[in-house]
């Protein structure tokens, strides 16, 4: 198989190897090694926590340069929900939409109206009840891989559909064929992207072969560019509304968005890592039976809180309320009574086995009771300085062969003193000796 | 169970929501990394965890202790609470002595037990009025 592509990596220059992130990390998939933190791909899920916590900005987020675009004969941009949100002085869709196009882009498909055919569809799987409730939404691509690695048992709950960007790519590629003549790869398809999963995603997809992004720009690289169109486009004026979504699909940024745009009052809606993780815990112990849908983000508040957005999480929330208060409800309604196979998962998602010891369950056991033994004989201080996330995350690193018991400094100390006061001994013994004599 | 089990041992602190479903999920988390099959794992911690919440509720806390070797998952649950007077109609769905304060906290409906049984291979209650309460939990771990 080939590498995982990750789109969270690491600037070795800048990293000091001070832990923070080794400590934050979710699933435990960061070490100290020689002063420089290091990423265990398998365990990765790309939620882009270490890049928040790092006090030296040391974790980024690979993404496409914009200049990207040049490749393409025709450029079509997918800004999703959020990225609405991040302009003050903002009044409406079109201004952002204008300003895309003023940097180069021929055309704009919005996610948010994918995301509107999403929500008709989960409608009518819901409906036609052959979803395994509480169905998981499948947008978040950080809390789906975390499902496969920690909750393979919840996969079957999950709903299989593309996510709405996955979705915007291929009725805007279809869309860009039929206006323009050009070849499919002659099109450029450009997502924003607020979040390093997404861009991981694009690389690495799930429920499909292969993505029909051809390009993840970062908020952060076009936010300065595009406020300069949007400002020279204000001043031009932007011409009629050519907005493409409702109040639903543009809701889809922020927590909570596409749950209620299922209709069903029996929802939970979880955003943050570590509540998602707790939400999961709960549903695999079967605690949250009674609800229909279970909508999922990594980020605090949403995509708007994904970890490549500039502006705060909870003031773009705000301020896509206010946006939203002038749409209609929705824009796109799919059409027919059928979901359109288009939009269902066409490749498995199967479970990531990168938590278990060892293949051989009998293998695993011995390695589990070798990683008891150890982590009796650590201090239980969890203090990180061996690289670890935690004393019990040492002993396991111990016996996977990933560390040594030396790394632990108080180990480490008990040795040296050990040594010390046996030196001391001899020195009283040849003493002794001497005096024999 | 054999000398070469894992062996762990917990204490449920009494009254304390909050830490309740602690020993559940670290069992899990360790059978998680035995690569145990995830619908036994889903058994053992959902019949854990309704013990150990049990305990909180009607016992004022108590003590977990489980044993994992190759074949099976065995837990002891002990507490010095009040004991069940009728075992039998503790097992049934839907008997319940919580209090009003509990039933607000969304537990008290009685299902508890009957989830054991259901989700474990084997239940034996012991249990003595005014000395406390001993139940033993096995799930078969399938290869
Ligand atoms: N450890 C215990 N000590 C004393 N009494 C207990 C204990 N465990 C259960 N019981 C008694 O058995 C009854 C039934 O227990 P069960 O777990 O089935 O339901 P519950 O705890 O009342 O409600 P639920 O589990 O649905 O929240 C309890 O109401 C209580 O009277
Ligand atoms: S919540 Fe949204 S922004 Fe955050 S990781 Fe998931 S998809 Fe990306
Ligand atoms: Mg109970």
């Amino acid at each position: 198989m080939a590498e995982y592509f990750h789109s969270v990596t690491l600037d070795k220059d800048a990293c000091r190897g001070c832990i923070t992130c080794v400590k934050r990390c979710p699933t435990e998939a960061i070490r100290v090694r020689d002063g420089k933190a290091r990423i265990i791909a398998e365990r990765c899920i790309d939620c882009g926590e270490c890049i928040r916590v790092c006090p030296h900005h040391a974790k980024h987020a690979v993404t496409d340069p914009l200049s990207e675009i040049e490749k393409y004969k025709y450029k079509v941009v997918l800004p999703p929900p959020s990225l609405f949100g991040q302009y003050k002085r903002q009044e409406d869709l079109e201004l952002i939409r204008a300003a895309l196009c003023e940097l180069g882009f021929d055309a704009v498909y919005e996610v948010a109206a994918a995301a509107e055919l999403v929500s008709d569809a989960t409608r009518r799987m819901l409906e036609e009840g052959e979803l395994i409730k509480p169905v998981i939404s499948s947008a978040c691509p950080a809390v789906l891989r975390l499902i496969r690695i920690r909750f393979p048992h919840l996969l079957k709950n999950v709903l299989p559909l593309s996510a709405p960007m996955e979705v915007a790519a291929r009725l805007a590629r279809e869309k860009a064929v039929a206006v323009t003549g050009f070849k499919p790869e002659e099109i450029g398809i450009v997502f924003i992207t607020p979040c390093p999963a997404k861009a991981t995603a694009i690389k690495n997809p799930m429920g499909t072969e292969i993505s029909g992004v051809d390009l993840a720009v970062s908020v952060s690289e076009i936010y300065p560019a595009l406020l300069t169109a949007m400002n020279k486009c204000a001043l031009e004026g932007t011409g009629p509304d050519t907005s493409q979504s409702g109040r639903m699909g543009l809701s889809w940024g922020n927590s909570g968005g596409e749950a209620a745009a299922t209709f069903t009052v029996r929802y939970l809606a979880a955003d943050g890592i570590e509540n998602v993780i707790k939400v999961l815990e709960e549903m695999e112990d079967d605690r949250l039976a009674d609800q229909d849908f279970v909508e999922l983000n990594a980020c605090p508040a949403g995509c708007v809180g994904g970890v490549l957005n500039i502006e705060n999480p909870y003031v773009a929330a705000t301020r896509m309320k206010h946006l939203r208060s002038y749409r209609p409800v929705a824009c796109n309604n799919l059409s027919g009574d059928s979901v359109p196979k288009e939009l269902l998962w066409d490749a498995e998602v199967a479970p990531i086995d990168a938590l278990r010891l060892d293949p051989l369950p009998e293998r695993s056991l011995e390695m589990m009771r070798e990683i008891e033994k150890i982590e009796k004989s650590l201090y239980g201080l969890d203090c990180g300085s061996c690289g670890a996330p935690s004393c019990r995350a040492l002993a396991e690193d111990i016996v996977l062969g990933f560390s040594t018991e030396d790394a632990c400094i108080y180990l480490l100390k008990d040795k040296v003193d050990a040594v010390r006061s046996s030196m001391l001994s001899l020195k009283i013994d040849s003493r002794d000796k001497s005096g024999d004599k | 169970m054999s000398e070469n089990s894992l062996h762990y041992h917990y204490v449920v602190p009494g009254d304390d929501f909050t830490r309740a479903g602690i020993a559940s999920s670290a069992v899990k988390k360790t059978l998680k990394q035995l690569g145990i099959y995830p619908e036994t794992v889903r058994k053992l911690s959902i019949s854990l965890f309704e013990g150990e919440i049990n305990m909180v509720i009607h016992a004022d806390g108590g003590e977990i202790d489980v044993w994992i070797d190759d074949e099976k998952i065995v837990a002891e649950l002990v507490d010095k609470g009040p004991g069940i007077e009728n075992i039998e109609l503790a097992m049934q769905e839907g008997w319940s002595t919580a209090s009003e304060q509990v039933r607000g906290l969304g537990f008290g409906a009685g299902m508890g037990l009957p989830n054991m049984k259901k989700y474990s291979d084997e239940l034996i209650i012991d249990s003595t009025v005014g000395v406390g309460t001993k139940v033993t939990l096995i799930v078969n771990i399938v290869k």
